[in-house]
């Protein structure tokens, strides 16, 4: 599965990060506390995370994950739009919550 | 960013200015990219990633301001996160997962989770960190890049 299918097939909201659309979804990772994050994410990850503040852009980009899924519509800063715009990183957003967005990313394949 | 291409090595330098959220992680983000220019392994790279950008944010939320220096040779990177202060009072204590002296409103930020010294630690081969009350302190991180 490819970020790209996350918009296509499931209907999240793209908000950033273009290029990145091409990228490999090899797992999916939910943490909002950024140094476990750092820890325990892994290349590749799809993350879900509720902040949505200028440092998880550079969260995903050191740890080549593959996109940033904000849930339940939580509000996105501007900044970390652009930051992501600049260094590439897809950030997406539902108004599903982490349960069902792992529930509908394992029906799609990502076990 | 200064860069140094010494006899001895890749030499990156950055500032780190204290409550700076807005760049936190740049500094990071750019030994990132010369690490992956030089086609260093990438388990090396994400270690280096992890220590840098734990030291990067440490400076941010508890120094008056500080520094990264990087030194790349073919064996090793080594890593020297320095600050200005205010030094670490009790080291033992700092090190322990889940102890943290971040304020609320940097938890509120999803820091504070009192791992970052703990990662640091983990994803180098050396690691020594120098500090006391009222003084700078000094995290020297070595990762090998060859056994």
């Amino acid at each position: 599965m490819h970020v790209r299918d996350l918009i296509d097939k499931i209907g999240f909201r793209h908000i950033a990060g273009e290029k990145a659309l091409e990228k490999k979804i090899t797992g999916l990772y939910c943490c909002d506390l950024l140094s476990w994050v750092m820890s325990h994410a892994k290349h590749g990850d799809a993350w879900i995370t509720v902040q949505t503040h200028i440092n998880v852009v550079a969260i995903a980009s050191l740890l080549d994950l593959s996109c940033i899924i904000i849930p339940e519509d939580a509000e996105i800063d501007g900044a970390s739009i652009r930051k992501a715009e600049e260094e590439d990183i897809a950030i997406l957003s539902t108004p599903l919550n982490s349960f069902e967005i792992f529930k509908l990313l394992y029906e799609h394949g990502i076990k | 960013m200064n860069k140094d291409n010494g006899i001895n090595g890749i030499k990156l330098q950055y500032e780190i200015i204290k409550d700076d959220f807005s760049r936190a992680g740049e500094a990071s983000s750019n030994i990132k990219k010369v690490l992956r220019q030089l086609g260093i392994e990438d388990s090396i790279i994400r270690r280096t990633a992890i220590v840098t950008y734990e030291a990067e944010m440490n400076i941010v939320i508890h120094s008056e301001g500080g520094r990264i220096k990087v030194l790349i040779n073919p064996d090793q990177v080594q890593i020297i996160a320095e600050d200005y202060g205010p030094g670490i009072e009790n080291i033992e204590l700092a090190m322990q997962e889940g102890y943290s002296t971040a304020p609320n409103r940097v938890r509120e930020l999803g820091f504070g989770a009192g791992m970052g010294l703990p990662n640091m630690k983990r994803c180098s081969d050396e690691f020594e960190i120098q500090s006391e009350k009222g003084a700078a302190t000094i995290v020297t991180m070595i990762i090998y890049i060859k056994g």
